[in-house]
């Protein structure tokens, strides 16, 4: 095991090249649902287990299960109203057992990533072989499903190996939303090619705001606002990324989804904000300062 | 440590869910559901009646509200019990000021041990439905399948016997079933649960002998859930009844009746400092027009005639 993951240099917020948005934005704006299939009774890996109660954990499935029977159309006329698209962090056997849902989000021109096969399916310790298959049928069951390239990654319930970035980054793909370190895009340090860190945020994340940190959703309305407020600020002098991961399951609850609605139309209703997908500022970033900053970051020490 | 060669085969990737007990169903494309008198909203209050025995084992797993320290725990079995001598009939004062009876699910052994508070129930016209033996007996699978056959027909004939009602709902102690449960239940001739939270509104479950209905019974619009689990406090919990009911109400307006389930527990809402905010939440509910406060058979029977 290593003790730094080693997968990005230091570069100190305040000494980097700036960024500059399309149209001068201050922030580069996106919304990650995680749309999930979480099985009743999946097959055990060997050092994650996958429900907290033994199969059939009929609570934590059904809870699941509401995001995409309920939560998911509340949640997309949210989207709509502020005039945003989604792009969909996708456990991407939701393309055979609830085609509709995949339907709907691409026919409002929505990004489709991948999260994996199934959510209750662990990358920890997969032979480099299952990690390959597992990332090629992400490819393959979203360019047959909804004719897009996967430019983008999210682990399922975030498990990785060691081997996860460079081997996605060697398969095609572009960016990925695993790495919290930063509030701007960063270069990722991989075998070879080019990978981008899209901000992703488990801090505005629905999933931790609700399920571990126990927020009440007008709570969570006020920390997506003052979030972006600072954000939007910093923005005016080197543009910066805003994401809010969420599960329609959790936001997508009538007693939660007015107070995120409320949040999101403060949001859109700034100027200055460029409303992307993850491709989109991955793309733009590789594009303009991928580079700069690469070539800006300092190696970093050996730790005593 | 590897993960065996068939972990990346899916014997169930198709068109629907996983398993067979209900079918893939997405709620605002299904025919809109009239509720009697043209309600808008069905409102289903489902205060529960526990009971945790001093020598509980939790097991598989300790349920929401299981007692804590070392034996003997007197400080939660007393807490807990608290709301069948007084929260509960806070709770009844409180539903009867605004004209709602109650679907209770009640503990067997509370229907055996407080037979008299079941008859309060019975009395205002409240429906009993089953809620396990008490909450030191888990459904689950490891259970052998005659053993859960037994608890369910006896904690249903003490309900039965005491309440003299059929009980057609069940809602399994702490939600857990096993991959029997729902078989077992309606051949005991349950009609609906109330342990699945993946709907707003009702659906039908197959099981082997017949078909049943899931009602949808929030977890989260649950005085424990917000009140001990999430530690928010009192207004933060009517703001949140408020909040689910007037998004559900709007909705009504083009999607047909819904449900509006609201989960109780005495011992929880019915303390002196917390039972106003469910009052003022009642208040706000009952203050529209076309709410209409069913049982759960009630409402059941209106949704299966449609």
């Amino acid at each position: 095991m290593k003790r730094d993951p080693g997968l990005y240099d230091y570069l100190p917020y305040d000494r980097r090249p700036k960024i500059r948005w399309p149209d001068g934005a201050h922030v580069a704006f996106w919304l990650a649902p995680n749309i999930e299939f979480y099985e009743l009774d999946p097959p055990k890996n060997p050092v994650r287990g996958s429900w907290p109660r033994p199969a059939p954990d009929v609570l934590g499935y059904s809870y699941r299960d509401y995001g995409n029977r309920a939560g998911f159309w509340r949640m997309v006329e949210t989207f709509d109203r502020c005039g945003m698209r989604g792009s969909v962090s996708l456990n991407v056997a939701m393309c055979q057992h609830h085609p509709e849902v995949i339907e709907a989000c691409a026919k409002r021109g929505w990004e489709f990533y991948s999260h994996g096969t199934y959510n209750t399916r662990y990358l920890f310790e997969m032979s480099e072989e299952q990690e390959r298959a597992l990332i090629q049928d992400s490819i393959d069951t979203i360019k047959q499903h909804t004719g897009q390239k996967l430019d983008g990654w999210l682990a399922p319930a975030l498990t990785y190996t060691e081997r996860t970035l460079d081997l996605i980054t060697e398969m095609g793909l572009t960016y990925c939303c695993d790495l919290f370190h930063d509030d701007q895009p960063c270069p990722v340090k991989t075998a070879r090619g080019r990978l981008v860190s899209v901000p992703y945020s488990l801090e505005m994340n629905d999933a931790i705001v609700f399920s571990a940190n126990a927020l009440s959703p007008r709570a969570y309305g006020d920390i997506i606002k003052r979030q972006f407020d600072r954000l939007y600020e910093e923005g005016a002098e080197s543009g910066t990324v805003m994401c809010i991961p969420l599960h329609p399951y959790l936001v997508g609850q009538p007693y939660r989804i007015a107070a995120f609605e409320e949040a999101l139309a403060y949001i859109t209703g700034h100027d200055k904000v460029w409303r992307a997908t993850g491709r989109e500022i991955a793309a733009h970033f590789l594009t303009h300062d991928f580079d700069a900053f690469a070539k800006a970051s300092e190696p970093v020490g050996a730790a005593p | 440590m590897s993960v065996p060669p068939d972990y990346l085969k899916y014997a169930h990737r198709r068109y629907g869910m996983d398993h067979d007990r209900y079918g893939w169903s997405i709620l605002p494309r299904r025919k809109p559901v009239n509720w009697p008198g043209g309600a808008r909203i069905a409102l289903w209050v489902v205060p529960a009646l526990e009971w945790f025995p001093l020598d509980m084992k939790g097991k598989p797993f300790k349920p929401p509200g299981a007692l804590v320290t070392s034996y003997p725990d007197l400080r939660h079995y007393t807490l807990r019990d608290y709301g069948n001598r007084v929260g509960i009939f806070r709770v009844m004062e409180a539903l009867d000021r605004s004209g709602i009876r109650a679907s209770v699910a009640v503990n067997a052994a509370v229907a055996a041990r407080y037979p008299s508070l079941v008859n309060a129930c019975v009395a205002r016209g409240w429906e009993v439905i089953g809620n396990g033996l008490d909450m030191d007996h888990l459904h689950y699978e490891g259970l052998p399948k005659h053993e859960e056959t037994k608890l369910i027909e006896e904690s249903l004939a003490i309900l039965r016997r005491v309440s003299g009602q059929k009980v057609r709902g069940w809602l399994s102690p702490a939600r857990s079933e096993s991959f029997s449960t729902l078989d077992l239940v309606a051949a005991a001739g349950i009609d609906y649960v109330c342990d699945w939270v993946n709907d707003d509104m009702p659906y039908a479950m197959r099981t082997e002998s017949r078909t049943i209905h899931s009602l949808p019974l929030s977890n989260d619009i649950d005085d424990y859930t917000i009140l001990v689990q999430n530690r928010h406090s009192e207004d933060a919990y009517a703001q949140q009844v408020c909040d689910q009911f007037d998004v559900l109400y709007k909705e009504s307006e083009t999607q047909g009746g819904r449900v509006m389930a609201l989960s109780l527990h005495p011992w929880v809402i019915g303390q002196p400092y917390r039972i106003g905010s469910l009052e003022r939440a009642l208040t706000h509910i009952m203050g529209h027009r076309d709410v209409w406060a069913a049982t759960g058979s009630e409402l059941l029977d209106a949704f299966a005639q449609q």
